[in-house]
C-alpha cells in the first residue's frame, strides 16, 4: 500500500514539472524597456458588471515567463521590426493626391492615443469604424491610394505603429450613444455558442481563463495587445484573424475577416479591456 | 534577393576594462528554408543568413554559421570581455551573397 502511494506521488511530481515550465508567472509586472509602465490588470469596467470577472487581465499575464520577457524590451520585441517597416510607410507618398499619412497627421507620435479608443462610432460615416477601416478611409478617400487588405502585412504593420505609441494609455472605447447597438450585437456574439463543439467565446474566456484547454492557457481573451506578434506563426496577427481562429476551433463556419459580426465583436472585446494598457505590439505563443 | 534587411546590433557604450558585456544582435530576413512550396507545388528555394561574425578590433569575437532551420529575422544574444576601447564590427553573409555589417564603438574607462 505504501508502495503504490509512493509511486502516486512520484506521477503528480513528473506531471508538474512539464507544466511549470509552460505556466506563466501570473503576478508578474510590465515594464517594457525598464520605463514604461503597462497596465495588464485593472478593474472590470462596469458593463462586465455579473460577468463574475472582478479583474480584468491582459494576456501577457497568462504567457509563460520567457514570453513575458519578449515584450519587456523593444530589441527582444519582434513585433517591434514591423513598426519599422510602417514608419517607411508612414512618409511614403502614395496615390493620386500625393499625400502621405505625414502629410496630414505628422509624425506617428503625434497620433498616441488613438489606438486607445478604437472601434469607434464614426458620425459622417454613420459606422462604427475599426483602426483598419479608418486607415483604409484615409487611403481611399483622402490619399486617392489603394486600400490596403484587412489584416494583412501592410495594414498590420501600420496598426503595430500606431499601437505602439499609445502604449502605456489606457483603452477607452465608447459603448454608449451611437455604439451602442454595434456593442449589443457585439455582446449577443460573445454569449452565443458556435460550432461542433458548442462553445461561445465566454464558456473559454470568461468561464474558464486561466485553466488548461489541453497545453492551452486560457486567457480572458482581451485584445489590448493587438496586433500580437504569435511565436506560432512568426508574424503579427490581427483581431479578426485570431476571431476567426477562435471560431474555427469549435468548428463553425467563421464570419470572414472585416464583416459587420467581426466589427461588432472587436467593439464588444475591447470595451471588456477598458482600463488596461494598449500594449501592441504583443508577444504571444 | 531577400527584401527589407535590416541589421539591428545593441552594445553598450561604455564599459570597465575586462568587464563582460552582452551582446544583442537582430537581423530582418525572412530566413526561406528551401523546404517549402509555393500554391502552385514548386519549391521556395532557400534565401537564408549563413554566417554571423563579430569582431572586435580585427580579432574574432565569434564566428556562427546558420542552417536552415534557423527562424526568421534571427535573433543572437552572447558575451564578450572587452580589454580596450573600440569598435566592434558585425558582419552577416546572404545565401544571395549580399554582406550586411554594422558598428559600434565602446569606450573602455
Amino acid at each position: 500500500m505504501k508502495k503504490t502511494l509512493l509511486s502516486a506521488s512520484a506521477v503528480c511530481l513528473a506531471m508538474a514539472v512539464p507544466f511549470g515550465s509552460v505556466m506563466a508567472d501570473e503576478n508578474a509586472d510590465l515594464i517594457i524597456n525598464g520605463e514604461l509602465e503597462i497596465t495588464v490588470r485593472a478593474p472590470a469596467p462596469a458593463h462586465m458588471e455579473g460577468s463574475g470577472i472582478s479583474e480584468i487581465m491582459s494576456g501577457w499575464v497568462f504567457r509563460a515567463t520567457e514570453t513575458q520577457a519578449f515584450e519587456m524590451d523593444d530589441f527582444e520585441n519582434p513585433g517591434m521590426i514591423f513598426t519599422e517597416a510602417a514608419i517607411d510607410a508612414w512618409n511614403t507618398v502614395e496615390g493620386e493626391a500625393g499625400e502621405s499619412c505625414a502629410s496630414c497627421h505628422g509624425t506617428p507620435e503625434d497620433m498616441a492615443g488613438v489606438s486607445a479608443v478604437y472601434p469607434r462610432w464614426n458620425e459622417g460615416a454613420g459606422e462604427v469604424r475599426t483602426m483598419t477601416t479608418q486607415i483604409n478611409d484615409c487611403r481611399t478617400e483622402q490619399m486617392g491610394a489603394e486600400a490596403w487588405d484587412y489584416d494583412k502585412n501592410d495594414m498590420l504593420n501600420m496598426q503595430a505603429l500606431l499601437a505602439s505609441v499609445s502604449r502605456g494609455m489606457p483603452v477607452d472605447v465608447a459603448i454608449d450613444g451611437p455604439a451602442a447597438e454595434t456593442w449589443e450585437m457585439g455582446r449577443e456574439l460573445y454569449y452565443t455558442r458556435t460550432g461542433q463543439l458548442d462553445l461561445s467565446c465566454a464558456n473559454c474566456h470568461e468561464q474558464n481563463y486561466g485553466n488548461l484547454i489541453r497545453a492551452d492557457h486560457l486567457s480572458q481573451g482581451m485584445i489590448n495587445g493587438f496586433p500580437t506578434y504569435r511565436l506560432n506563426n512568426a508574424r503579427l496577427n490581427g483581431v479578426h484573424s485570431r476571431f476567426r481562429g477562435c471560431v474555427r476551433d469549435t468548428r463553425a463556419e467563421t464570419y470572414s475577416v472585416g464583416s459587420p459580426e467581426f466589427v461588432a465583436l472587436e467593439l464588444y472585446v475591447a470595451s471588456r479591456g477598458n482600463g488596461l494598457s494598449v500594449e501592441g505590439p504583443s508577444v504571444r505563443n | 534577393m531577400a527584401d527589407n534587411v535590416t541589421p539591428r546590433v545593441r552594445v553598450p557604450r561604455e564599459a570597465a576594462a575586462g568587464e563582460t558585456i552582452t551582446i544583442k544582435t537582430l537581423i530582418s530576413h525572412p530566413m526561406e528554408s528551401g523546404q517549402r512550396k509555393d500554391g502552385d507545388g514548386n519549391v521556395i528555394p532557400r534565401s537564408i543568413i549563413n554566417r554571423f561574425t563579430c569582431e572586435f578590433n580585427g580579432e574574432m569575437v565569434i564566428d556562427v554559421a546558420f542552417e536552415p532551420a534557423i527562424s526568421t529575422n534571427p535573433f543572437l544574444e552572447f558575451e564578450a570581455v572587452v580589454p580596450e576601447s573600440g569598435t566592434f564590427v558585425f558582419t552577416w553573409y546572404d545565401d544571395d551573397s549580399s554582406v550586411y555589417t554594422d558598428s559600434k564603438d565602446i569606450a573602455v574607462n
